[in-house]
């Protein structure tokens, strides 16, 4: 009886199996499949609400693109995204889930926003490269909190990283309704915007941190692909084992690392806070810290496709917000869009790996 | 004496909606996926249940929609993680990422097409809402306060706890269950179907955090809605597991130890001690990163996470 | 073959046909036929790699053939999973068992058999009367984590006669056995198979297939090759269907050459992270040009001692003195850096002496990259040593820069092994180097530590196979719960002395007692 009935399965049925190493061509053939796919699916959500997908893309592009106001507004979005992308991606490339890159954001503009406040009669020059380190430390010691207690006691990075994304904002709110209030807001809780001399400067009519983002993406490369830091980082991530085996000292690398991540990232809230919203608010990392780690998982963890991806990302942001206006949408619609061309990216990895079998025979 | 029974019963108001992302979570967990979609699930949940009790002006609809909704977005972590094998911890971030911006997204829509600019629950559904009344129980003093007089939600998610413990730990489909989360490949061995199991129990515990984000909206926000709800009670659900060592039984008292941290601020009476507020915001999150310390310092065999947790099963894995 | 047209097919508790099975571009199995009849040992011999476990796997359900078809009982049967398998009363024991190391014994053994939670009461009634008529003790509330190896296996065999099964499948079941309990294992597969249940054993081991079964299938390279009874064949006939060409079974074993001591340990003790005693009291010497063998059950503190002597693990007491000096609280790097050319080839390749994602190029400069100025990689030097070995060591391998996971398991070991020789080392520790190796790269193995210890290197050589220790090191040292039982000459010592002092009896009473 038993037989009998698995015999009548035995008519329609899909298996997975793996499949053989696929090319670098293949693979990438695949990804673009998916985002098409998302693409379309996205279409199909916007025309769900009523709208012509066409007209929506089509104004998202014009959005970013259309003025070199227009221009200059979507990399000003992509400045901390590419930053903080690059960030995370040092940790990551080490298999240590740094999900905090939203707190570390914060710690590096907090500190920064101190010199800015409180230091703003120093020299044009030297308070940027004060603030400028100031950064790197905040960001790089925050950093280094989840990666002591996971060194020292193997705690969970995911969650404790997470937590720490609170616990920053939280201290912005405290400094905010504090400490440094602006006695002239009239009550209205926010900090006082900085002064031009604590301003970061602009080339080519947009703040400078597009400029340190891409020396940061040419040192993030290098760093990784050909030091001995990176091979290090590449072989921690491989097995602690194989580390300690080699003679590395996987916790220190680890620390050491995470330092690197954290100042990246607080490199960013540097720059978000001096050169775009010259002012410390509670929205300086804004979401920033989480799209940063789908950007990087995205490039797969390389610099220089992670360039590439935060434009894309930033041309979303950006014309998402042409949106609101000329179609009256929240710009909660980038966040649905970019879930959607997400998902389909995170299947599509499947087919580079595995394929259906279908009663024996192979199907794509 | 009062005003320490009003905390006890806001900290039982307040732990609420961690109890269901708990408890949800644990599900999931036990299936071996960590899902860090907790939040995606609940916000998303949190529209569904508001907008199906504003247009329908029913709480059980409401509490239906809010559930299939939930479930439904675990849907799509279930497809990417235990089908197409996607790596958990990207999917549950994308999931979040996507279930809060849709959230907010279906939630702004209605309002610009509503006449008075915002969305409000209609009269008999907040009649609903509001705290029970038993006669005679609900009358005894103290007792009846902190036990008999809270909003149906409550009692809801205390019955799934305890449902969700017996399912767990006393049956032979939960002893399934935690096979597969210890050892797919040992579950599979033995004739336990696991990925339908996975799928099943990943639908449900979705679908039990997505009844807690409707908690959120609908109880928390008032009856009005409000964007982001939910407002990471998603994330401290997912440490909470922790804290309560995967038992929903203990993930009740957790639930209730949590929402008094986050309650505090309004009770801790000014003559003992004054702190800012963003201090007291924060407490949640110190405690919760102090406890993931503590339960990484004691290691106890017995008190960890299911062993494949994050890990995704391939049966053909050589 | 021939038996075929005396017997009816359904009188097979089990046949296969023609089963072809592929991974990607990997043919594991290719067109097998196998039978085995109920009251009969079907010992399943093949190397490593050549499908023994693919074939079995297909009939667990773990695994779908892509063509070929399964008969149970003459009847066409569809296995699509291991539920399907179980319904046939079929029964798979995995050499790496599948249990859930949290739960308990009962909890393991009940896990997926139909109907409601019964009471433990009448569960444990249940459980006892199969296991006493077989003779076997288990403690059921005892944890998976707190068991040794054999008990474990005792819980997997309870666990598939618990669900009615009268085909039994066991996968390579004595590897991590003491000879005394191999020998209580076949007594227990005896009495089912005279109580008829069909038992399928895989091994490699010729000695037990000769002592188990009653027929012997070979499977060479995915093929099978050839079905004898056993009472007509013997060890060299079965050695020669298994590789496919006559082989000396015997491994050479070169007298040392002035043998002088290298590596003093004393009175070692360790502890592993979790608290628990690795090596308690450890006292021996190696002597360079000379191959000590290590025996002991898995696990009796072999991995420890390999890392304590690497400078990978902290020490609760003792000393190891390299040429008299004491090398205990230098770190791996510092052990590197002073000069003390050790070289270790972990049990865990890709674990641990391999970084896996990796090429070769990569790995050939895990234990160099620091070497260079700057703070630069310099991948040249790694990418020529790199062609040389594949050269010298013949390593199959489409490119220096494929991830040496894609390797089989023979190249992988070619590859540590190789990097760890060119380092010219003077002492050489090597875990299980042969584990999972077919008999030609096994040999090539030995040939290389052979010539190491022509040169003068001294060897720590931890072994699993009896018989290969035997023939290949001058001594012997076995460890037992973290403690040496006994030092002993290997051309003296027999296989069952080595088992009983595996399980705790010292030297003295073994060899006193003869």
């Amino acid at each position: 009886m038993a037989e009998q009935a698995v015999q009548n399965r035995e008519k329609f049925r899909i298996r997975i199996s793996k499949r053989a190493e696929v090319g670098t061509k293949k693979a990438v053939l695949f990804r673009a499949i998916s985002v098409a796919a998302a693409i379309i699916a996205g279409g199909l959500f916007i025309l769900c609400i009523g709208y012509n997908p066409f007209s929506v893309y089509g104004t998202i592009i014009k959005g970013a693109f259309s003025t070199s106001m227009a221009f200059q507004a979507t990399v000003k979005v992509m400045i901390p995204l590419l930053i903080s992308s690059l960030g995370v991606t040092l940790a990551f490339k080490m298999k240590f889930w740094n999900i905090g890159a939203e707190g570390q954001i914060i710690a590096g503009a907090i500190c920064a926003s101190y010199f800015a406040l409180f230091h703003a009669d120093l020299p044009h020059f030297l308070l940027m490269i004060i603030m400028f380190a100031a950064g790197i430390i905040g960001g790089g010691l925050y950093g280094l909190i989840p990666a002591f207690f996971k060194a020292k006691f193997g705690t969970n990075e995911t969650l404790f990283t997470l937590m720490l994304n609170y616990i920053a904002l939280y201290v912005i709110v405290w400094l905010r309704d504090g400490a440094w209030a602006d006695p002239e807001s009239g009550g209205f809780p926010k900090i006082a915007r900085f002064v031009s001399n604590a301003q970061l400067d602009k080339v080519g009519g947009i703040q400078v941190g597009w400029i340190i983002g891409l020396i940061l993406t040419v040192i993030v490369f290098i760093y990784l692909k050909y030091t001995k830091h990176g091979y290090e980082i590449s072989v921690v991530s491989e097995s602690h084992a194989t580390a300690r085996y080699a003679g590395m000292n996987p916790k220190k690398i680890m620390l050491r690392t995470m330092f690197f991540s954290g100042a990246v990232c607080g490199i960013a809230g540097m720059v978000q806070a001096t050169g775009s919203d010259m002012t410390l608010a509670t929205s300086v990392a804004g979401g920033v810290g989480f799209t940063a780690i789908i950007v990087a998982w995205l490039a797969q963890l390389e610099p220089i496709a992670i360039l590439i991806v935060s434009f894309l990302f930033s041309v979303l942001e950006k014309g998402s917000s042409v949106m609101q206006s000329t179609f009256g949408l929240s710009t909660y619609c980038a966040d649905v869009l970019q879930g959607i061309i997400l998902f389909f990216v995170l299947a599509g990895e499947f087919f580079i790996r595995y394929k259906f079998v279908v009663n024996g025979k192979e199907r794509n | 004496m009062d005003m320490f029974i009003n905390f006890l019963v806001a900290a039982v108001l307040a732990g609420a909606s961690l109890l269901y992302g708990t408890v949800g979570e644990i599900i999931n967990q036990k299936s071996g996926h960590l899902n860090l979609g907790v939040e995606g699930m609940m916000a998303i949940g949190a529209c569904a249940g508001f907008m199906a009790g504003y247009r329908f002006d029913s709480l059980v609809i409401a509490i239906i929609a809010a559930f299939l909704s939930g479930a439904a977005a675990a849907l799509i972590y279930a497809v990417l993680t235990v089908t197409f094998m996607a790596d958990q911890n990207v999917t549950g971030l994308t999931l979040t990422i996507f279930g809060c911006g849709l959230s907010n997204f279906i939630g702004e829509y209605n309002i610009t097409r509503s006449e008075t600019g915002n969305l409000k629950l209609p009269e008999h559904i907040m009649s609903q809402l509001r705290n029970i009344h038993i006669p005679v129980l609900s009358d005894i003093p103290v007792v009846g306060k902190l036990f008999f007089s809270y909003n149906i939600f409550i009692y809801l998610g205390a019955i799934i706890a305890i449902i969700v413990y017996i399912y767990l730990f006393k049956t032979k489909t939960g002893l399934n269950l935690r096979t597969i989360g210890e050892n797919p490949a040992a579950a599979d061995a033995v004739g336990i179907h696991v990925v339908r199991s996975k799928y099943i129990n990943l639908l449900i515990g979705g679908g039990i955090c997505g009844i807690g984000g409707a908690y959120c909206s609908m109880i928390v926000c008032g009856g009005v809605w409000m964007s982001d709800s939910v407002n990471g009670m998603g994330w401290i659900s997912v440490a909470l597991v922790i804290f309560a060592a995967w038992s929903p039984l203990k993930a009740i008292g957790g639930s209730l130890v949590f929402g008094a941290f986050s309650v505090l601020k309004y009770y801790m009476p000014k003559s003992v001690i004054t702190l800012p507020n963003a201090f007291y915001d924060m407490l949640p999150f110190v405690i919760t990163a102090l406890i993931l310390v503590i339960t990484s310092v004691r290691k106890n065999k017995g008190r960890m996470q299911p062993a494949s947790c994050g890990v995704n099963y391939f049966r053909e894995e050589r | 073959m021939a038996e075929n047209s005396e017997i009816k097919s359904s009188d097979y508790a089990i046949e296969c046909k023609e089963i072809t099975k592929t991974f990607g571009t990997v043919v594991a199995n290719d067109h097998v036929d196998l039978s085995v009849k109920y009251g009969e040992i079907l010992a399943l011999l093949g190397e490593n790699g050549s499908g023994k476990t693919t074939l079995m796997n297909m009939l667990s359900g773990i695994y779908h053939p892509d063509s070929g078809s399964i008969n149970v009982l003459g009847k066409h049967a569809v296995i699509n999973s291991p539920a399907d398998s179980i319904a046939l009363g079929i029964g798979m024991i995995h050499q790496h068992f599948k249990l859930v190391e949290a739960f308990s014994a009962l909890d393991n053994i009940i896990a997926g058999t139909p109907g409601k939670l019964k009471k433990r009461s009448a569960l444990r009634e249940d459980i006892s009367a199969i296991s006493e008529k077989l003779g076997l003790n288990v403690d059921l509330n005892k944890k998976i984590y707190n068991m040794s190896v054999s008990e474990k296996q005792t819980v997997e065999i309870l666990k598939v006669l618990y669900r009615g099964a009268k085909i039994l499948i066991l996968d390579e079941p004595t590897a991590v056995l003491t000879p005394q309990e191999t020998e209580k294992l076949f007594d227990m597969l005896r009495i089912m198979r005279s109580e008829g249940c069909a038992i399928i054993i895989i091994t490699h081991k010729l000695n037990e297939v000769m002592a188990i079964s009653d027929r012997v299938t070979i499977l060479r390279k995915g093929q099978s090759v050839e079905t004898v009874l056993t009472a007509e064949t013997n060890e060299k006939k079965l050695t020669e269907l298994m590789v496919g060409k006559p082989v000396s079974l015997s491994i050479e074993r070169p007298e040392p050459i002035d043998p002088k001591p290298l590596l003093n340990v004393y009175h070692l003790s360790v502890d592993k992270p979790d608290g628990t005693v690795a090596l308690e009291d450890v006292t021996f010497d190696i002597y360079s040009g000379e191959i000590l063998g290590v025996a002991g059950v898995a696990g009796s503190g072999q991995k420890e001692l390999c890392e304590t002597i690497a400078g990978l693990n902290g020490i609760r007491s003792g000393a190891v003195l390299y040429n008299k000096e004491n090398i205990i609280g230098k770190t791996a790097k510092e052990i590197i850096e002073l000069g003390i050319s050790m070289s270790f080839v972990p049990e865990d390749r890709l674990g641990m002496g391999l970084a896996s994602s990796m090429g070769m190029t990569g790995n050939m400069m895990l234990k160099s990259y620091s070497k260079s100025k700057g703070p630069f990689i310099d991948k040249k030097p790694a990418r020529e040593l790199a062609e040389r070995l594949i050269k010298e060591l013949d390593i199959k391998t489409p490119s220096t820069e494929i991830p040496v996971r894609m390797l089989s398991g023979g190249n992988v070991q070619k590859v540590l092994l190789g990097r760890e020789i060119e380092s010219a080392p003077s002492l050489l520790i090597t875990a299980y180097p042969v584990r999972g190796l077919d008999i030609n790269s096994s040999y090539t193995i030995y040939g290389l530590l052979n010539e190491q210890k022509k040169k003068g290197v001294a060897v720590l050589f931890i072994g699993e196979d009896l018989d290969v220790l035997l023939e290949l090191s001058d001594k012997i040292m076995v460890l037992c719960h973290g403690r040496v039982t006994g030092i002993v000459d290997a051309k003296t010592v027999t296989k069952e002395q080595l088992g009983l002092m595996m399980t705790g009896s010292t030297a003295e009473e073994v060899l006193g007692n003869g």
